[in-house]
């Protein structure tokens, strides 16, 4: 089986990210933050641990600022809806994953205001449209990092630049590059970064962060779910403080475990030999689709632009049956469809039949690519 | 009659990453259960030995690990 599936989720998971999850039930079963005993203490030390070494690969200073959530989609909502009250204007472009666009559309029909900047049909970013786009009453810029369907990077460091000259706060969704690219948020400061456990940083389902740059006001957000943090038990109302404000409920300890097992996995690896490795294996997959006839490979061509994701369409062919062909007769899973971003295929061109995704992991080989491509050839032949 | 510290915390984020920070100075610490007598915002409080007060207090600060309050008890 060749799996080519990793933006949706990465898989396989190291067998070290497997190990801890069950290590944390067995050793730390506790409530972490709920009780005083020694299994309570221990899986409030992992929690903690893992909040320190997420800042740390992102370079946060404050651990405290990095806030768990099930996942990117969660992460977004909660920035979105404390964050943004009627009459606020957001710009975000339209390349955007259904996580962002929804909220946003839904919050759109409660009184704010939202204008999508064009993107390119490479899935590149003009930036003189988005400058334009943002003026003095923008409260928000909202935008991914990386596309989900074509893979291209958007120009981040720029946008936010954009952002914050116009006094408007910065989101990022880096459900496709935390773990895939190199991110400092010391030096690009976004003011609320999503990321998600499961893709790149190989963590499982279940687990993701917000972290709040230091320019946000705790006080400027809402939590999006209240309830028992462990702390502030006498009072019936929601704690004010960090991160305990924005985490209520038991935690998804056995996620954060993995979380931290992917992390330190990737660490061990290095994240510029990773991020090598997969612009080879997107390169790759580039420049033998491009020589296959009958195929469009859509949005960037140049992988250094792009993290590992190639979208293309076949004329003749649609894209269900060339997906069903793979898994079926090779053994090769990709995702075919609109990817859960109708704003982004309608950008690219390819609404609303959708594109084939193949998306290679950190365990593809090339010779996994050389067989997909002689698969891909003999079905478009056919 | 000897005398230890409590520090309570806000957050048990914050109990942990002091017991983090404490332990690599090689300080004899302890995480217990915050004792009842104090109203605290978190369920876990920091023992420490009450001659090490000043130093407790400047590493955690330091490390702007915040603090709701000290407290002396005696055994």
């Amino acid at each position: 089986m060749i799996y080519l599936d990793n933006a949706a989720t990465s898989w396989p998971k190291p067998p070290e990210v497997i190990r801890a999850m069950g290590q944390v039930l067995e050793s730390a079963g506790g409530n972490p933050g709920r009780s005083g005993h020694r299994l309570s203490i221990a899986a409030a030390r992992w929690v903690y641990q893992t909040r320190e070494e997420i800042a740390q690969f992102f370079q946060v200073s404050d651990p405290m600022r990095v806030i768990f959530t099930g996942n990117a989609t969660e992460a977004i909502n909660l920035a979105l809806k404390g964050l943004l009250r009627p009459g606020d204007h957001v710009v975000t472009t339209s390349m955007e994953h259904n996580a962002l666009m929804r909220p946003l559309r839904a919050l759109e029909s409660q009184g704010i205001r939202l204008t999508v900047v064009p993107c390119f049909r490479d899935g590149s970013l003009d930036l003189e449209e988005m400058a334009r786009a943002v003026d003095g009453s923008t409260r928000l810029v909202a935008m991914t990092h990386a596309s989900n369907v074509v893979g291209t990077i958007l120009p981040v460091e720029e946008a936010c630049r954009i952002a914050h000259r116009a006094g408007a706060l910065f989101l990022l969704d880096a459900a496709q590059t935390a773990g895939a690219i190199p991110i400092d948020l010391s030096s690009l400061k976004v003011d609320l970064f999503a990321f998600t456990g499961h893709k790149e940083l190989q963590g499982p389902p279940g687990i993701g962060g917000l972290v709040l740059g230091e320019e946000v006001e705790v006080s400027a957000i809402e939590p999006l779910v209240r309830g028992g943090t462990g702390s502030r038990s006498e009072w019936e109302w929601q704690p004010d403080f960090l991160p305990d404000k924005f985490e209520s409920g038991t935690p998804n300890l056995v996620g954060i475990a993995g979380l931290l097992a992917g992390l330190r996995w990737i660490q061990e690896r290095g994240i510029i030999s990773i991020r090598s490795h997969l612009q080879g294996l997107r390169q790759m997959l580039v420049d033998g689709l491009r020589e296959i006839s009958g195929l469009e490979v859509h949005g960037c061509l140049d992988s250094e632009r792009s993290v590992s994701i190639v979208s293309f369409t076949c004329s003749g062919k649609r894209v269900s049956e060339i997906g069903m062909r793979l898994d079926e007769e090779y053994g090769i899973l990709a995702r075919v469809g609109l990817h859960c971003a109708p704003a982004a295929h309608r950008t690219i061109g390819s609404f609303p039949e959708g594109t084939v995704r193949l998306a290679p992991g950190i365990l593809t080989s090339r010779d996994d690519l050389v067989r997909t491509l002689e698969a891909i050839r003999k079905i478009v032949g056919s | 009659m000897t005398s230890y510290g409590v520090v309570l915390f806000f957050t048990t984020s914050s109990a942990i990453r002091a017991e983090k920070r404490l332990q690599k100075e090689g300080l004899r610490i302890k995480l217990i259960p915050t004792p009842r007598e104090f109203s605290s915002d978190c369920g876990i409080a920091l023992r420490f030995e009450w001659a090490d007060r000043e130093r407790v207090c400047s590493l955690l600060e330091g490390a702007r690990i915040e603090v709701e309050s000290v407290r002396c008890c005696l055994d």
